[in-house]
């Protein structure tokens, strides 16, 4: 249960924020292919009020925890996006590629995700974005 | 120093690493390489620090020595410097350091930079973890990126202006006159961004939800026709492949505005009128193949169930959800249930519509699943249906997890006596679950069914006989055991003389009955509580039973030396009921009079405090002063027997209970209106007639201390308790007591309970009190309510009993209360 990427948009010190993940993989990886993607959140993370939106890609589990104002199916399809985003920036992604570019990684969701709000669902205006600010970075 | 590795290559070294200490080894060593590096203030590789700086955090591992460097990176001109820098600041800083402070010039310098990709690199990390002061400082700045003309920064300044508003929330207003154009976006970033904006403001502010709600001025027109008008569009038009999301355009923008157009229709008549025809739009002409489209009709649905919509587009609604139960994919049943629970209390009719369906999801594989079917099926049962849902019910009970039994228990016996068509078969279904969940039944249950026993007379014996026969098999568990030796006690004779009519009766002799007790008392399994029933039950049966009286005493005397001190203080007093009282034992072991119910209603979590050990208690121990022959004797039982049902109702519901339908029930749960998420709750609940007086209409108490004078009912040993008196104009048979304890010791009082009896003829019933400690030197009081009901208008009278800890040790006491003013009851 090794984390690839982790993104709080609520403070946790940083033992809490350990114990969370820990936590959230216990739940997930328990849980049967063919049940439901929605899961309560453990009592660490915030109670009842937040469930665990997840999906699962060969050996990645994509979790998102969220509270009652995110519409639950409306998150399945954020993560698809997001896959179908990083698939596009990285040619075929699989796990090393994440495991090797974290930074990338973070870049892309931040396009995506902005102080735990949804900022951009357009798979292309997302790309391009990233091209340019790579170019940006690679100019200097 | 040699050049430090980069990121990939650390990322590489660690992976080889074989066990958790070689990875800490190699992280140690490269966090000392990077604190070197860190300190020559070496500026082309400090990115490159940073970055690997990070990555060890999210493994886990210490990072904060590199805070500072973050913010020397912000501060650097390479935008490669600044990407890293502000991605450190959001991973590594937080509100709590006070470094945070410094980024605060950085971030204002960055949002008015020349390059565009600064300046969202600014309003992400500042909208990730700006802290109030920072906010503060730096909405102006935000504000203007927002009427900026690049849809790029405008997005994200709106994003950024909902988390100033969250955490500074008297800037709200400073965004307001940005907003007015920001609907009129093409770019769906911006459109989708401005939605959640307005979101938030709705929803913070309810001075803002009317001003968006009412006319505005001039040109720009409502706010409710721009949302359709934009959400009309995004239906209408054909295909557009930037937004598309499976077929469908920018699914993401629907379910926004749809959420937005929620909170502007509650509760507003003129809003939702004016929602109706493109909620119905949507509603219909959405695909449903997928996920996308489903998940834009169950927000449709939401919306529709949450506004003042017409009947028809409920109608639609549920079943809408109806078909989303019978889909293949189980995240869209488990949405289907949870918003079904939701719109059951307002829309009940429709839903029965489909208890079908939800009966099947009982048996679903999935643990989510079957607990939502299982809280929506309570909801559904009614007078109709009720033997059908038994049926599934007990079935689920029988196969589900441990986890569900207790909840479903209690669901099961609550349904099952606001429903039950007969008391046999409510009898029967209680012995059900009682055998099949014995052990999960929560404790308060057992008094519950023993009233409930108790008042059906005629079934007495073939009640008495069907717990006979399923604890001769098994005793283990304890509820079901606990039920059953009280009932034998109660109508041991019943079951000797074989008098069932219902069922064949059986052959039991006195002797086997008394071996099934005995050996209750003996096991390994029973716990203490369930001893003192099988004891008491004895005792009982010494009054029932003709031939066995001397086994009985043999019995009783044995446990006169038990370890166990409640059953050694029964055992004791019973045995003085043998020697020196016997002349009392068969009125004092007299059957017990059927319990009036004050309440019939209420979820099974209410708690009877006391219960039946309380009972046996009060009924054996005779009061020192004064007792005379039998006569007295009976009119001491009626006076503690009126007095068992003092049922405390919790003022505020605790934890939800399972059953949803508890919620219709519990009647100060209603009352608690602030906040529930259910729109208005069912007012057409089957209400008896003494409680609602009260509860619901307080302003009938009008003529309050009036004319009724307070009384003195107690004062000893410091403890005072006042009486003060209120009655009911509609219902001049209520009188409503509220007591104040005070303690002018110079100790507190600590557990204080207060437990009252009253003659047979009242009715009372006994609130829950302020707290259980009673401040020392009089500075602050307990108080309770006590409602009496007294229709015949006889004198009050009242036995109270006070127990309480003071000075450590347990003081109790027995008063009686005589000096009620007539006014109280005339």
């Amino acid at each position: 249960g090794k984390p690839r990427l982790s993104k709080f948009y609520q403070r946790y010190s940083e033992d809490t924020q350990q114990q969370i993940i820990r936590e959230t993989f216990h739940l997930v990886s328990k849980r049967d292919e063919n049940v439901c993607n929605f899961l309560e959140g453990g009592l660490l993370i915030g109670g009842s009020d937040n469930k665990l939106i997840y999906r699962h890609y060969a050996t990645l589990y994509f979790v998102f925890c969220v509270d009652s104002s995110e519409s639950e199916l409306g998150i399945l399809d954020l993560i698809q996006v997001f896959v179908e985003t990083l698939d596009k920036c990285f040619e075929n992604v699989c796990e090393l590629d994440l495991i090797f570019h974290v930074d990338k990684v973070h870049n892309i969701l931040a396009e995506m995700v902005m102080g735990g709000m949804v900022l951009e669902t357009n798979m292309n205006e997302i790309v391009t974005q990233i091209d340019a600010q790579n170019k940006l970075e690679k100019s200097e | 120093m040699p050049a430090p590795i980069r990121l990939r290559e650390l990322i590489r070294t660690i992976r080889t690493a074989r066990t958790q200490a070689e990875e800490r080894e190699m992280i140690q060593k490269e966090c000392a390489a990077i604190r070197s590096s860190f300190r020559e203030e070496d500026n082309t590789y400090r990115c490159r620090n940073v970055a690997k700086l990070l990555y060890m955090h999210m493994l886990g591992y210490p990072a904060h020595f590199g805070q500072l460097e973050c913010l020397k990176l912000i501060a650097s001109q390479k935008f490669t410097d600044k990407r890293i820098g502000y991605l450190g600041a959001m991973l590594l800083l937080d509100e709590r350091q006070d470094v945070h402070l410094l980024m605060t010039n950085c971030i204002k310098n960055d949002l008015n930079h020349s390059t565009q990709y600064v300046q969202g690199l600014a309003l992400c990390t500042l909208g990730c973890m700006g802290s109030s002061e920072m906010c503060r400082d730096l909405a102006g700045e935000v504000e203007k990126l927002l009427k900026t003309s690049n849809s790029y920064l405008r997005k994200k300044a709106a994003l950024c202006a909902v988390h100033v508003i969250r955490k500074v929330p008297e800037l709200m207003e400073m965004f307001l006159p940005a907003t007015k154009n920001l609907l009129n976006e093409k770019n769906h970033g911006v459109l989708h961004t401005s939605v959640v904006l307005l979101t938030e403001m709705c929803e913070r502010s309810p001075d803002m939800l009317a001003h968006f709600r009412k006319v505005r001025q001039l040109s720009s027109s409502q706010l409710v026709p721009q949302l359709v008008r934009i959400l009309k569009n995004l239906i209408m038009s054909g295909y557009s492949p930037e937004h598309d999301v499976s077929g469908i355009s920018d699914p993401f923008l629907q379910v926004r505005i749809l959420r937005l157009l929620r909170i502007l229709g509650r509760n507003d008549d003129d809003s939702s009128e004016a929602m109706n025809d493109i909620l119905a739009q949507v509603a219909t002409n959405t695909e449903t193949s997928k996920n996308v489209g489903n998940a834009i009709l169950y927000e449709t649905v939401l919306t529709i169930m949450d506004i003042k919509s017409e009947s028809g587009l409920r109608v639609l609604a549920i079943n809408i959800l109806g078909r989303f139960l019978l889909n293949n994919d189980k995240n869209i049943r488990y949405v289907a249930l949870t918003s079904l629970l939701k719109t059951v209390q307002t829309d009940h009719n429709a839903v029965q519509r489909h208890r079908s369906t939800i009966v099947d999801c009982l048996k679903d594989l999935d643990v989510s699943i079957k607990r939502r079917a299982m809280e929506l099926s309570f909801a559904l049962v009614n007078g109709n249906n009720v033997r059908g849902m038994m049926k599934e019910l007990l079935y689920f009970l029988d196969s589900c997890e441990p986890e569900f039994k207790a909840d479903c228990a209690s669901g099961i016996f609550l349904a099952a006596e606001k429903y039950a068509p007969s008391k046999r078969w409510h009898i029967d279904t209680i012995m059900r679950v009682l055998t099949t969940a014995g052990s999960y039944v929560r404790d308060d249950a057992v008094p519950n069914l023993i009233q409930l026993i108790t008042n059906s007379v005629e079934m007495h014996a073939y009640t008495v006989q069907r717990l006979y026969k399923a604890i001769l098999g098994d005793y283990s568990q304890q509820p079901l055991v606990q039920v059953a030796s009280w009932c034998i006690g109660e109508y041991g004779d019943l079951l000797v003389s074989g008098q069932c009519e219902e069922e064949e009766p059986i052959q039991v002799t006195e002797d086997e009955v008394l071996d099934i007790l005995e050996s209750i008392l003996i096991s390994n399994m029973s716990a203490s509580v369930t001893r003192g029933y099988a004891l008491t039950a004895i005792m009982k049966l010494s009054t029932r039973f003709t031939c066995t009286v001397n086994r009985i005493k043999k019995v009783v005397s044995i446990y006169g030396s038990s370890i166990d001190v409640e059953l050694q203080q029964r055992a004791v007093e019973y045995n003085a009921l043998f020697k020196k009282y016997d002349h009392m034992r068969p009125a004092l072991l007299e059957r017990m009079p059927v319990m009036e119910k004050v309440t019939t209603n209420g979820p099974a979590e209410i708690v009877q405090t006391n219960g039946e050990t309380e009972t046996a208690v009060l009924e054996t121990k005779p009061p020192p002063s004064g007792l005379q022959p039998a006569n007295q004797a009976n009119d001491l039982l009626d006076l503690l027997g009126g007095s068992d049902i003092t049922p405390v109702i919790p003022t505020a519901p605790t934890s939800k209970p399972a059953s949803a339908g508890g919620e219709l029930l519990d009647l100060l749960g209603d009352l608690n209106l602030t906040g529930s998420p259910v729109p208005a709750p069912a007012p057409q609940i089957a209400q008896p007639p003494f409680l609602l007086d009260g509860l619901t209409s307080p302003p009938l108490f009008n003529d309050i201390a009036a004319g009724i004078p307070s009384i003195t009912a107690y004062n000893k040993n410091g403890l005072k308790i006042d009486f003060t008196f209120e009655r009911s104009n509609t219902n001049p048979s209520v009188t409503v007591i509220t007591i104040q304890a005070s303690n002018s010791t110079e100790l507190d009082m600590t557990d204080f309970v207060f437990q009252a009896a009253v003659p047979k003829t009242f009715q009372l019933q006994l609130l829950s009190p302020s707290s259980s400690v009673i401040p020392a030197f009089n500075s602050g009081t307990i108080t309770q309510v006590i409602k009496v009901l007294n229709p015949q208008k006889q004198q009050l009278r009242m036995r109270i009993k006070l127990t309480y800890n003071h000075k450590g040790s347990a003081m109790q006491d027995l008063a009686e209360v005589n000096n009620f003013p007539p006014q109280s009851w005339q």
